[in-house]
């Protein structure tokens, strides 16, 4: 495989709408390459890895706080993220490092020409059975990350990627639940 | 030893903010140059049409574990200073299982859903709404499950703890399993396409 391969433009590749076709993207290697250095630096730098869903539990914590604060005052899940009351809950690693993600997915899908509003579906479903397969795929996400403390950055990524045992355990779960399930929602994908 | 920077005092907490989102910007551009923010890219790994959720993690995990060994090893970086997640062993399996679950019927997980969110996906604003809405469920419910999610608990453990055999020597495994499925998922992305181009 050549450099050039992994910068390769496939014109042809936009051809057809509903088929299935990588647009431009990088080498997955490379791109794996690039993720894992990125890591890497986290854990020196930092000393901790990468997330994600961390950064939406405090939104929902803050959120049921403003609306009931005697409620999550009882609930030991919603206070981790509520901090002690001497800074705002919003000033957290997790909240700033995933404003860096929505900004750096944003600069190279608009360097690569892919910002572009559409729906991801398969040619088989309509939008509307697609945004309710959304909502209730990231309900069970939501509830599974918070489940097993991390996503597929934080449990996945990060603690996978130093071995974790519980981090392994969750990866493995996560690719049995999800080849499991494969079959019965194809029509949405293919 | 210097590192973990943050750990031996190198800058404050507001400065941290700062790296998080220097980093953050890192991971993002990363996730969308490899496809990441296409739910059907990614839900294409389990109908073994598009292995790049494979390949793209199993590669950052690597790449990860081989510098991070290295590091140690020359006396740069005190691991035991290195957070990565307790151990709960029933909850990391069952959640992993919901998690997955939701993965091939959303068509994304956290940090994907966000990528695909500032790069136009109208799907990904559903998605979105629901994990917070799991969130706020899993919050609704923890007093009742709590003693099940603090279960089987073992601590920072890492898979050469456990198995009482040297990093290195885990390291090297992983690897090789690594390549076998490289291997294995490129002869199968191949099998796959000419599959569809005979249909």
């Amino acid at each position: 495989m050549t450099i050039k391969n992994w910068f390769s433009h496939h014109h042809e590749d936009n051809v057809q709408e509903d088929a299935l076709v990588p647009k431009h993207y990088w080498n997955s290697y490379l791109v794996g390459i690039g993720l894992g250095i990125t890591l890497m630096l986290t854990f020196v730098i930092m000393g901790r890895g990468l997330g994600a869903s961390g950064a939406m539990s405090t939104v929902v914590a803050v959120t049921v706080d403003e609306v009931a604060p005697n409620h999550t005052e009882n609930n030991e899940f919603y206070k981790a993220y509520l901090g002690d009351g001497t800074e705002s809950p919003f000033k957290d690693w997790l909240v700033f490092e995933v404003l860096g993600v929505l900004f750096g997915g944003f600069i190279s899908g608009a360097i690569a020409g892919r910002n572009k509003f559409m729906v991801e579906k398969g040619p088989n479903i309509t939008k509307r059975k697609r945004f309710l397969f959304a909502f209730v795929g990231g309900s069970l996400m939501g509830f599974g990350a918070k489940m097993a403390r991390g996503c597929t950055s934080g449990q996945g990524l990060s603690g996978a990627g130093m071995l974790s045992v519980g981090g392994w355990a969750f990866m493995l779960a996560v690719f049995i639940g999800a080849y499991a399930t494969a079959y019965f929602v194809r029509r949405q994908w293919i | 030893m210097i590192a973990p920077f943050y750990k031996f005092g190198m800058f404050n907490s507001e400065v941290s903010l700062i790296v998080a989102f220097v980093i953050g910007i890192s991971f993002g551009f990363f996730l969308e140059r490899g496809g990441f923010g296409s739910g059907r890219l990614l839900a294409a790994q389990f109908y073994f049409t598009d292995m790049r959720v494979f390949k793209v993690m199993f590669t950052a995990m690597i790449t990860n574990m081989i510098g991070i060994y290295y590091l140690a090893y020359l006396g740069v970086l005190d691991l035991s200073l290195v957070y990565y997640g307790y151990t709960f062993l029933s909850a990391d399996i069952l959640g992993g299982l919901i998690l997955g679950v939701g993965f091939v019927v959303g068509g994304y997980c956290p940090g994907t859903s966000g990528v695909a969110l500032v790069t136009g996906k109208i799907d990904a604003i559903f998605y979105t709404m629901g994990g917070f809405f799991g969130i706020f469920v899993y919050g609704e419910v923890y007093p009742l499950i709590k003693g099940f999610v603090n279960s089987s608990y073992m601590g920072l453990i890492n898979i050469p703890q456990l198995l009482n055999v040297n990093y290195g020597f885990i390291l090297f495994v992983v690897i090789l399993i690594a390549i076998a499925g490289f291997t294995a998922v490129e002869w199968g992305e191949n099998f796959m396409a000419k599959k569809r181009s005979e249909v």
